[in-house]
């Protein structure tokens, strides 16, 4: 008995480990039709779902080749029967090409405008809750603070776009639909995520060495910089990355926000789009190369945010503990 | 014939390079009261946690030499660093209770606290298990105060109460040995006072040993002391010689206060 | 000088948590308002195709509940291992992993739920939807089974033991029980988390406009919906769409509210 309840639970907590890998496996089994045409080109190529022209040939010579020009590339034009010799590829002069570089773009940009803006507020929250408030408000505060995260992703998809976003576009001009709009509903998202990360950080500095502060007659603000911060500082940076990780990932309230075209912005208040936006709007229709390119960003996605978590966890918040 | 031997024998933790303990060798009077006292580190709860194998929770111990426990039956020494089983430790720890520094109340209700150990080892019947009950709580004190609520949590007891609750729960069990670590240092003077009587009750039915940081005590209920140091057994006798007329000038020592 | 900083500093504490809550409440007055004045019961009654909500209500919640019947015994199962019975490289590294898990896209699972599931059965379905969220739903009871039960005092375990409990006894007799209400809080949690979620669903199980029980073709989901719906031109639908959000908002503060009622009544 005591061994069948051992090989269960040993079990079980290897399925962590399979899935995780069969994650990776599958994308990168779904992307290879798309990594194989593209490769890293796909990194930066901004043209999604477009025609482009092969071979170098222009778009607009007609299916009729001249004689005179084609007689160089093979010699021979006519065949026994006297029909024109062509290659089918010749033909059709042009095939689709997916490229990831603008939902990279747009994910990296959201993710970077998230950050900024929310990380002075979340770091002010946090200092409130560990700090300012005395016990009882601190408890109240936090658990707001607990229940905006505890708030879907979709709703604030549905606030941002119908009350947060025109507020935004009157201020500063542009789309209700955009990079910044996007960045900043996300902003929000994460706000109580790396408030109570940090709070948990600050709180596990020693009493004693707050108090010995204090002792030679240090301000609030002062123990907070030279003591507190310092003792903390490789949580909080940890929070914070941990916060950018999940931040790359968001979909639905993005989805809403960013606008969805496949155009690098010119400016931070035109729309683009993000991977998982891409994802979310076209894997339905989806097939052959275009399924297999969508695959792809997935992995990318991935890759990018296991690696900014395992930092985070692994660097930081390991150290920190 | 002493109930447990102890025979050279040697500790170290896993990952550590020193043994915490250094050729111990000492016995286990039967029916007696065996204290261990020593300056915090000197190895007395380790020596104890050796005595019923606990430290096997944590695998990677060295252990050198014997711990020998009597068979009732066979009136022979079994050692117990030779257990490998499941079932063997099971049945050493049905053998050699132990009672924790921190009151450890299970999540259960008080009946089902004491009765634990009867429903492991088997003992079905509610008849048996309910007379068993109520023989271990009345000897441990505890009768008296539960008897209306034994079906409500034992988390509801107060710290001493809870403390004599354990000891209730490992006596139901009918162990030989009962293995206390530094019983009362959670406790109040009053129910300090309380578990100590206890003690010295029980050592008509079972071999104790206990260790403890407070030397009066060791003094007040004991019949043999051990002094430790440092991993080493410095001295073993009967209590009153030990506090009379130590042999060893470190013992002297210690029990004058001059270090610990 | 020093105490002019130290207020400027604290004002601006106590500003940010103004903030903070400013967002928490301007968002949950926007649902309010917005929710309610497209709400009627018979949004209860009727199906979207009849411009209701029902089966998106019920389809979530029999979405959730399969994910959680699947998701919490294998989670709580790995948490015990880790915990219990993990000594070593093995269970730290399962840790790790679950903690990666929990913040991976939730995307990406609906992308590999798509490519494991929906792609070889041929089309959505309301299992691969529910299996989507199952994954997204183990590291979290992992994690939360894993840390309610590292607060059982070591001598617990050691008394069960002493006593000759072997060790799955103890863990299930002894530990489990001390650690309940922190995993039962945790579990209510982790369900009200996974009932919010959209993206996994996307294009596992997608959703439907009608009332259905039949888990092998597309499911309702009523986040899934309100994708829909909010994206549809008609007023009529977008005033929909926040009713459902209203719908959606309220139950998971409702069930988190009572996760966290719980722990603080055993308190």
């Amino acid at each position: 008995m005591e061994k069948i309840f051992q090989k269960l639970s040993l079990s079980s907590a290897s399925l962590v480990f399979i899935i995780l890998i069969g994650i990776f496996i599958t994308l990168l089994n779904s992307s290879k039709l798309a990594i194989s045409e593209y490769g890293f080109d796909f990194l930066t190529n901004a043209d999604w779902n477009k025609e482009v022209p092969i071979n170098g040939m222009e778009k607009d010579i007609p299916t009729t080749m001249k004689m005179t020009d084609d007689a160089t590339s093979n010699g021979d034009i006519v065949d026994e029967d006297d029909e024109m010799i062509m290659d089918e590829d010749e033909v059709s002069a042009t095939k689709t090409v997916f490229g990831g570089l603008v939902p990279i773009v747009g994910t990296l940009l959201t993710t970077l405008i998230a950050i900024v803006f929310s990380l002075p507020i979340a770091m002010g929250i946090a200092v409130f809750l560990a700090e300012i408030a005395p016990k009882n408000i601190s408890n109240v505060v936090g658990m707001a603070i607990e229940l905006l995260a505890a708030i879907p992703s979709i709703i604030f998809g549905m606030w941002g776009l119908y009350y947060f976003a025109p507020i935004v576009a009157d201020l500063v001009g542009g789309y209700q639909v955009s990079l910044l709009t996007a960045g900043l509903v996300l902003g929000v998202m994460i706000l109580p995520f790396m408030a109570a990360i940090t709070r948990d950080s600050m709180n596990t500095t020693p009493a004693v060495l707050k108090e010995s502060a204090y002792a030679l007659g240090a301000t609030k603000f002062e123990v907070i910089k030279d003591v507190i911060f310092p003792y903390s500082k490789v949580g909080i940076i940890g929070s914070i990355i941990l916060a950018l990780g999940r931040a790359l990932g968001e979909t639905m309230a993005v989805a809403f926000l960013i606008g969805s075209i496949f155009v690098l912005p010119s400016a931070i208040n035109d729309p683009t789009i993000s991977i998982p936006v891409a994802m979310a709007n076209n894997f339905g229709e989806a097939s052959g190369l275009g399924e297999s390119a969508l695959f792809y960003l997935a992995l990318i996605l991935f890759v990018i945010s296991f690696g900014v978590i395992s930092l985070a966890k692994f660097y930081f918040l390991k150290k920190a503990n | 014939m002493p109930v447990m031997n102890i025979k050279k024998f040697s500790f170290t933790y896993p990952g550590v390079e020193h043994p915490s303990l250094n050729n111990i060798t000492l016995p286990i009077e039967k029916n007696k009261i065996t204290a261990l006292i020593g300056p915090s580190g000197c190895g007395k709860s380790t020596l104890l946690r050796s005595m019923n194998r606990i430290h096997d929770l944590y695998p990677g111990n060295k252990y050198d030499g014997r711990i020998e426990l009597l068979d009732f039956q066979t009136d022979k020494y079994n050692n117990i660093l030779d257990i490998k089983k499941e079932n063997e430790f099971i049945k050493l720890r049905q053998q050699v209770g132990m009672i924790f520094q921190k009151p450890t109340p299970f999540p259960m209700s008080i009946f089902d606290n004491v009765a634990y150990g009867l429903k492991i080892a088997g003992i079905k019947n509610k008849t048996e298990l309910a007379d068993r009950v109520e023989a271990s709580l009345k000897g441990s004190a505890l009768w008296q105060e539960v008897q209306d609520r034994l079906s409500k949590s034992a988390m509801g007891l107060s710290g001493g109460q809870q403390q004599r609750l354990c000891i209730a729960r490992a006596v139901a069990v009918k162990p030989e040995v009962l293995l206390f670590d530094e019983p009362t240092s959670a406790l109040d003077p009053i129910s300090t006072g309380a578990i100590e009587e206890l003690i010295v009750e029980l050592k008509k039915d079972v071999s104790i040993t206990i260790v403890t940081h407070n030397m009066q005590q060791a003094s007040r209920i004991s019949d043999y002391t051990a002094f430790m140091y440092l991993g080493d057994l410095i001295e073993y006798d009967k209590t009153e010689n030990i506090f009379l007329n130590p042999k060893e000038k470190r013992t002297e020592d210690y029990i004058t206060g001059r270090f610990g | 000088m020093r105490l002019l900083v130290n207020k400027i500093f604290l004002a601006l504490s106590i500003f940010s948590a103004m903030i903070g809550l400013a967002f928490l409440g301007w968002i949950l007055i926007t649902l309010f308002i917005k929710g309610l004045s497209s709400f009627h019961f018979s949004l209860f009654l009727n199906d979207l195709v009849n411009g209701g909500l029902r089966n998106l209500i019920i389809g979530q919640l029999i979405l959730t509940s399969l994910a959680s019947v699947i998701g919490i015994p294998l989670g709580m199962a790995a948490g015990i291992y880790i915990q219990e019975y993990g000594q070593g490289k093995y269970a730290e590294i399962i840790r790790d992993l679950s903690d990666i898990m929990m913040s991976a896209p939730s995307i990406v699972i609906g992308a590999f739920v798509y490519a494991v599931i929906v792609i070889p059965t041929g089309g959505t379905s309301g299992f691969a939807g529910a299996i989507a969220l199952a994954i997204m739903m183990i590291p979290v009871v992992i994690n939360t089974t894993d840390s309610m039960l590292s607060l059982v005092p070591r001598e617990l375990r050691e008394a069960g033991i002493a006593l000759g409990a072997s060790k799955y006894r103890v863990i299930l007799d002894i530990v489990i029980k001390a650690a309940k209400v922190g995993i039962m809080t945790g579990i209510l949690l982790a369900f009200a988390r996974i009932i919010g979620e959209t993206a996994p669903l996307l294009f596992t199980s997608e959703t439907s406009n009608y009332f259905s029980l039949d888990l092998t073709e597309s499911f309702p989901s009523l986040t899934v919906s309100i994708y829909d719906l909010a994206n549809e031109p008609e007023e009529s639908s977008r005033d929909l769409a926040w009713a459902a959000s209203f719908i959606l908002t309220s139950m998971v503060l409702l069930i988190n509210i009572a996760g966290r009622f719980i722990t603080r009544n055993k308190k």
